[in-house]
């Protein structure tokens, strides 16, 4: 039963391949709509190598295989970046990058199940998929189903109260098959998320709300590694988070350096630019 | 233009209410009030009786409430399926997303709570993670429209008009206990979201002692008893009144028909089609519902799109926020008791 749970996606790819492989299909949709999240895209690109070529278990030719884990991208707006990981894994053909964001294109700009192959819920609607994770973890748990659910979260939706429902709810359900990711990058709509409506400290919500709690630098790959594998093997019958601090924009400099809005404004012609200071940067 | 109770009023807000005359029964403002009063039959918890039955058949239906499985007769599916009831507390949104969740993870959840909690506070859940993706949920709430003293926390006067706009969504207005028991397996099998009013506690039996053949269709109306003077189609707890006051009505000549619509979406358009164009009746709405958004201008907006145009009158809620005190108190003074309904139609022939 484990053997067959095991993860299809494990290759001599580097997970830094995988996330380079992202970003750089982000920047190629982000070219195809001359807009898009691709700096929400370019900071999660390594948490979404790590979970899709490191801890998710699923069969790419199969996206609704009863045994895979469950990813739920609460932030549909970053849709974007989980399109570049679909196709990176192969669930999606790479082909269809090209109609992101068209009419009736499979590839929405925002997230949504009834379209997208891999797209577990539709999000969008900030501060529903923790909460739809919720119900996920209690009906494979119903069914003797030992797959995990990870809710991928913004930052952002820490100000939503239905957020800390849902945290309180799955503590109090003793949901040790939920994990949780919260994409720090300090960054929302109207600017810094720490000034908005500020959550920290952040560990000790979630410490305080029963929560298992890592915190770590989201970009840093082997460290997302480890916090994986520790949430993943934690026996305490408790839900799992771990809080990435990103960084928008990240691996393209120029970008990185630009006043860090929530919509990042890329010219037609700097596409190619970022795409060619990734190819300088190839990881193995 | 007066507008009456919209604003702040300073000098309406400790207004002296007169006191009972003596020797007038107390009247309760309280949470529970019942429609057992009103003479008829009653069964004890209908709908979890009828879930406890459904779900003998079908182990893919578990219950979800918020706090409310006493007060939404989910209490009985508890205690029978320890194991497929989740307690999600005080939390309606967190109990509409984790019946999504549960409802992608192949299970039919029945979640529960009070009509105002589910069409205020968890709407965009109920849009976005149920009714978009067309999931199995079925939502049900209880104190629809005026059934409640509470005042206007717990009143959910406009809850049709809130979720009758909502994309693929069947919405269910049952009458009575037949209605509600007869309902539970016809939602569990219908393959998409419903949102279904709840009456709960002891509820009357009413259409059968009318209409002896009647049985619950999802979906469809039914003439519960035909007249020639006037036609009232009405759901919910309004089809007890309709029926109740045609019976006071046939007393003094006028004869009135009641077709009893308890789907309130979709439609059952084709059957308010035929009956409202028959000539010569005057046609009436009555719904436990505010009249903006209910069943009065779905049913109005069918005969115009059809150009079918009788005399036409609407039976609702005032659009305002209603004052506490005892439902009969209430009923009657928003025109929705039978004395009220049966004096609306009589002025309007």
């Amino acid at each position: 039963m484990q053997d067959e749970r095991a993860t299809a996606l494990l290759s001599n790819t580097s997970l830094a391949r995988r996330a380079w492989e992202i970003r750089r299909k982000a920047i190629r949709m982000g070219e195809v709509q001359g807009q898009g999240y691709v700096g929400q895209a370019l900071g999660i690109a390594d948490v979404l190598a790590v979970s899709y070529f490191h801890a998710l278990h699923l069969r790419p030719h199969e996206p609704e295989w009863e045994g895979r884990d469950r990813f739920l991208l609460s932030i549909g707006h970053y849709a974007i970046a989980l399109y570049a990981a679909l196709i990176e894994a192969g669930i999606l053909p790479e082909a269809e990058l090209e109609t992101y964001g068209t009419d009736d294109s499979r590839l929405p700009m925002s997230g949504m199940a009834a379209y997208t192959p891999g797209m577990e819920i539709t999000g969008g609607s900030l501060g529903q998929g923790l909460g739809i994770g919720v119900g996920m973890a209690l009906g494979l748990r119903a069914k003797g189903n030992p797959a995990f659910v990870y809710n991928l979260m913004s930052d952002g939706e820490l100000g939503e109260g239905s957020t800390w429902e849902a945290a309180m709810s799955a503590a109090h359900h003793k949901l040790g098959n939920l994990i949780c990711i919260v994409d720090f990058n300090d960054q929302q709509a109207d600017g810094k998320s720490t000034e908005m409506l500020c959550a920290e400290p952040l560990q000790d919500k979630w410490a305080a709300f029963g929560w298992h709690v890592q915190r770590v630098d989201g970009n840093d790959i082997p460290a997302l590694v480890r916090a994986f594998d520790a949430a993943r093997a934690l026996a305490e019958p408790r839900p799992r988070v771990i809080v990435c601090d990103t960084v928008m924009c990240k691996g393209v400099p120029f970008l990185e350096s630009r006043e860090i809005t929530h919509f990042v404004r890329v010219e037609p012609d700097e596409w190619q630019q970022a795409l060619a200071v990734l190819d300088a940067g190839r990881p193995d | 233009m007066t507008i009456a109770h919209h604003r702040y009023d300073p000098h309406r807000k400790w207004q002296p209410r007169p006191a009972p005359k003596p020797g007038e029964a107390a009247r309760t403002s309280a949470m529970i009030a019942s429609l057992a009063a009103e003479g008829y039959e009653t069964v004890s918890a209908p709908f979890g009786q009828a879930l406890v039955a459904e779900a003998r058949r079908n182990d893919r239906i578990v219950g979800l409430t918020a706090d409310l499985s006493k007060y939404t007769d989910l209490h009985v599916f508890a205690e029978a399926f320890p194991d497929r009831f989740h307690q999600m507390g005080m939390a309606e949104q967190v109990m509409i997303s984790a019946a999504a969740g549960m409802a992608r993870e192949g299970f039919v959840p029945f979640a529960t709570t009070y009509a105002v909690f589910a069409s205020r506070r968890a709407y965009d859940f109920i849009a976005m993670a149920i009714a978009e993706e067309y999931l199995p949920v079925k939502i049900v709430c209880a104190l629809p429209g005026l059934t409640t003293g509470y005042g206007p926390s717990h009143q959910a006067t406009e809850d049709l008009a809130i979720f009758r706009g909502l994309p693929n969504l069947t919405i269910v207005d049952p009458c009575d206990a037949i209605d509600v028991a007869e309902a539970v397996p016809a939602i569990a099998a219908h393959p998409g979201p419903v949102y279904m009013r709840l009456l709960r506690g002891k509820v009357p039996s009413v259409i059968r002692r009318h209409c002896p053949d009647y049985r619950f269709e999802l979906g469809k109306a039914r003439l519960l008893r035909d007249g020639s003077d006037a036609l009232v189609i009405a759901s919910g707890f309004m089809t007890m009144r309709a029926l109740d006051a045609a019976v006071a009505l046939e007393r003094d000549g006028i004869s009135v028909a009641v077709l009893h619509c308890p789907t309130i979406k979709p439609l059952d358009t084709e059957t308010i089609l035929a009956e409202a164009g028959k000539t010569g009746r005057l046609v009436v709405t009555a719904e436990n519902h505010t009249r903006i958004g209910g069943l009065g201008e779905a049913v109005a907006a069918t005969l115009l799109t059809h150009g079918v145009a009788p005399t036409f009158r609407m039976i609702g809620l005032p659009d305002q926020f209603l004052d506490a005190g005892a439902l009969p108190t209430l009923h009657d003074r928003y025109g929705i008791s039978t004395a009220a309904v049966a004096a609306q139609i009589r002025g309007w022939l």
